[in-house]
């Protein structure tokens, strides 16, 4: 579903991710861990194109992100289809960033409606779904600061999984949050991947990494230093900078 | 039990203190109070307000027009200000240097120039070319090097006609009031979060979707405090057509009573009484336009909210 070659990204000078590979199949949860500027947000936000890659070459269900291979050179996509293949990519946010002038169902169709062209019948049956599965049917029209943090992100899951994406990416979703909320969002994470969502998430719960990831990625300085079965990642980790690093998380 | 033998505290006594006596707050309510006696026995006594007169010609049938006449304009020139004022914010922050540096000039000239200058040279633009066309640029020359005769322009306006009056007036207003209002709205747009054009984007949002459906309602809760206060400013500035000159707009009407009556503070009264009553107005319609734009930024439950919970309550229940 998502393959990575050689993803470079600079910012300025600074060069955050310094040649990524990895590859995500269908129906599977990575999970990466490191510490905070190692450019795990970064490779994230690159699978979607909200940042731009410098060298390397991403691909999402076989189709390159933000640019078309003709004639052995890159032609970088109008916005038109940018916009078309982040349609089937969801993604949900470290700071919710829900539409704070919308209540919660209004966040949910917005896309569906405006995007898509969904009926407004149709879309809010839809919604009001989405809301009770992430638990939420009884607040559809709270607007979102009148809910808690978990609530919050919870709405968002459900406005990301609203445009039926193949592919879920997650940024830090539970960083945000006060402790005791923590649970409820991962609960309805957890559910996701049973579902079969394809899933990208960047996290520091271990707890969930070790439970629910099928592949845990170490990433330190902006390259995979390790990678493997979560299991095995976190009890036995073979290099050096991932064993410092869980010996101060776990 | 250990609680019966142990006697609970007496609830603690009120307390009954002899208050501090703030003497200078009572010296300055009396100050302020003499002073105002004094102003209302001059607004009774003095002769030369002429009350009776005064509100006679206040709605004579001329000045009501004008009335009228004064908030037509501002009103128009106000929602064409806007709108050309988000057309050149949104230009302003475009990532194109050439639209942007576009965008900059114009409020750059624009706000240099006061508008009682601006408005003359509007009311004069019919001495540069006596008609104004809508065509091809450049079609003379055009048809010329094709080896062809004649234009290619469809639509010609007398340029003494639309450079007069009301149209001049119009014209220069919205003018200067959009070169106010890009800046405005240029900092509502910044004030909105990152994080919502990236939230817009990653569900597949396109720009300008996102700047309408998410940016701009978001927007607008900055933008219209400042805008009522423009809205305000340009009331009073109508009285600034006297340079094109709109004859038709209140404070003309007003003055031209006071001068031919010779009886000049009545009319200049009527006038201050006049612009008080339309800016109280205005800022009615603001409270309410600030009000719908605070949606999900109070934390009490609006009443669209309710009425929506409730028509829920009663769906559930059948």
């Amino acid at each position: 579903m998502v393959k990575a070659e050689g993803v470079r990204k600079s910012f300025g000078h600074v060069e955050v991710l310094k040649g990524i590979d990895l590859e995500v199949a269908a129906r599977e949860v990575l999970c990466v861990i490191g510490p905070s500027g190692s450019g795990k947000s970064t490779f994230l936000r690159c699978i979607n194109h909200l940042e731009k890659i410098n060298s390397g070459r991403l691909w999402v269900d076989d189709h390159l992100v933000g640019y078309r291979e003709r004639g052995g050179k890159l032609h970088e996509l109008p916005d038109r289809e940018v916009s078309a293949q982040r349609r089937d990519i969801g993604m949900v946010f470290q700071r919710f960033n829900l539409f704070p002038h919308m209540t919660a169902l209004q966040n949910v169709i917005e896309a569906p409606t405006r995007v898509k062209r969904v009926g407004k019948q149709e879309s809010r049956a839809r919604g009001q779904e989405l809301l009770e599965r992430v638990g939420l049917g009884d607040r559809v029209h709270a607007y979102p600061n009148q809910l808690s943090g978990g609530q919050q992100q919870r709405v968002a899951i459900a406005r990301a999984l609203a445009m039926e994406p193949k592919l879920m990416l997650f940024d830090e979703p539970t960083s945000a949050l006060d402790p005791e909320l923590v649970g409820e969002v991962l609960d309805v994470m957890r559910g996701l991947a049973a579902d079969g969502m394809t899933m990208v998430v960047v996290t520091h719960e271990m707890g969930f990494a070790r439970e629910v990831g099928d592949t845990l990625v170490f990433m330190d300085d902006g390259a995979v230093v390790e990678a493997g079965d979560p299991k095995v990642v976190l009890t036995d980790p073979q290099h050096q900078r991932t064993q410092a690093f869980l010996s101060k998380v776990l | 039990m250990a609680a019966d033998t142990i006697p609970r505290p007496a609830p603690p006594e009120q307390i009954r203190a002899v208050p501090v006596r703030h003497a200078g707050r009572w010296v300055a309510a009396a100050v302020i109070a003499v002073l105002a006696a004094m102003f209302v026995h001059m607004l009774v006594t003095n002769p030369v307000f002429q009350w009776g007169f005064m509100v006679d010609n206040m709605f004579a049938p001329p000045v009501l027009r004008g009335a009228r006449t004064t908030l037509l304009m501002t009103v128009l020139a106000m929602v064409l200000g806007v709108v050309l004022g988000i057309g050149v914010a949104v230009m302003r922050l475009s990532p194109n240097p050439v639209v942007s540096a576009a965008a900059w000039t114009y409020v750059w000239f624009f706000r240099a120039i006061p508008r009682i200058v601006l408005l003359f040279f509007c009311a004069n633009l019919g001495a540069l070319y006596a008609t104004y066309e809508l065509g091809i640029p450049f079609d003379r020359q055009l048809m010329g090097a094709l080896g062809l005769d004649g234009d290619l322009r469809f639509l010609g306006l007398d340029g003494n006609q639309i450079f007069a009056g009301f149209t001049a007036g119009l014209i220069g207003l919205v003018l200067s009031e959009a070169a106010y209002m890009a800046e405005i709205v240029r900092a509502g747009i910044q004030a909105v979060d990152p994080g919502q054009t990236e939230a817009a984007g990653a569900l597949g949002m396109s720009r300008s979707t996102t700047m309408r459906r998410i940016v701009l309602p978001q927007a607008m809760r900055v933008i219209i405090p400042p805008t009522g206060n423009e809205t305000i400013a340009m009331l009073k500035d109508t009285s600034l057509l006297i340079a094109v000159p709109v004859t038709s707009e209140l404070n003309f009407q007003l003055r031209a009573i006071g001068s031919r009556t010779f009886q000049i503070i009545p009319l200049a009264v009527a006038s201050i009484l006049w612009y008080v009553a339309l800016s109280s107005l205005l800022m009615v319609g603001q409270h309410f336009l600030e009000k719908r734009f605070s949606r999900g930024f109070g934390s009490r439950e609006t009443r669209a909210q309710r009425a929506a919970r409730e028509a829920d309550a009663v769906g559930s229940t059948h």
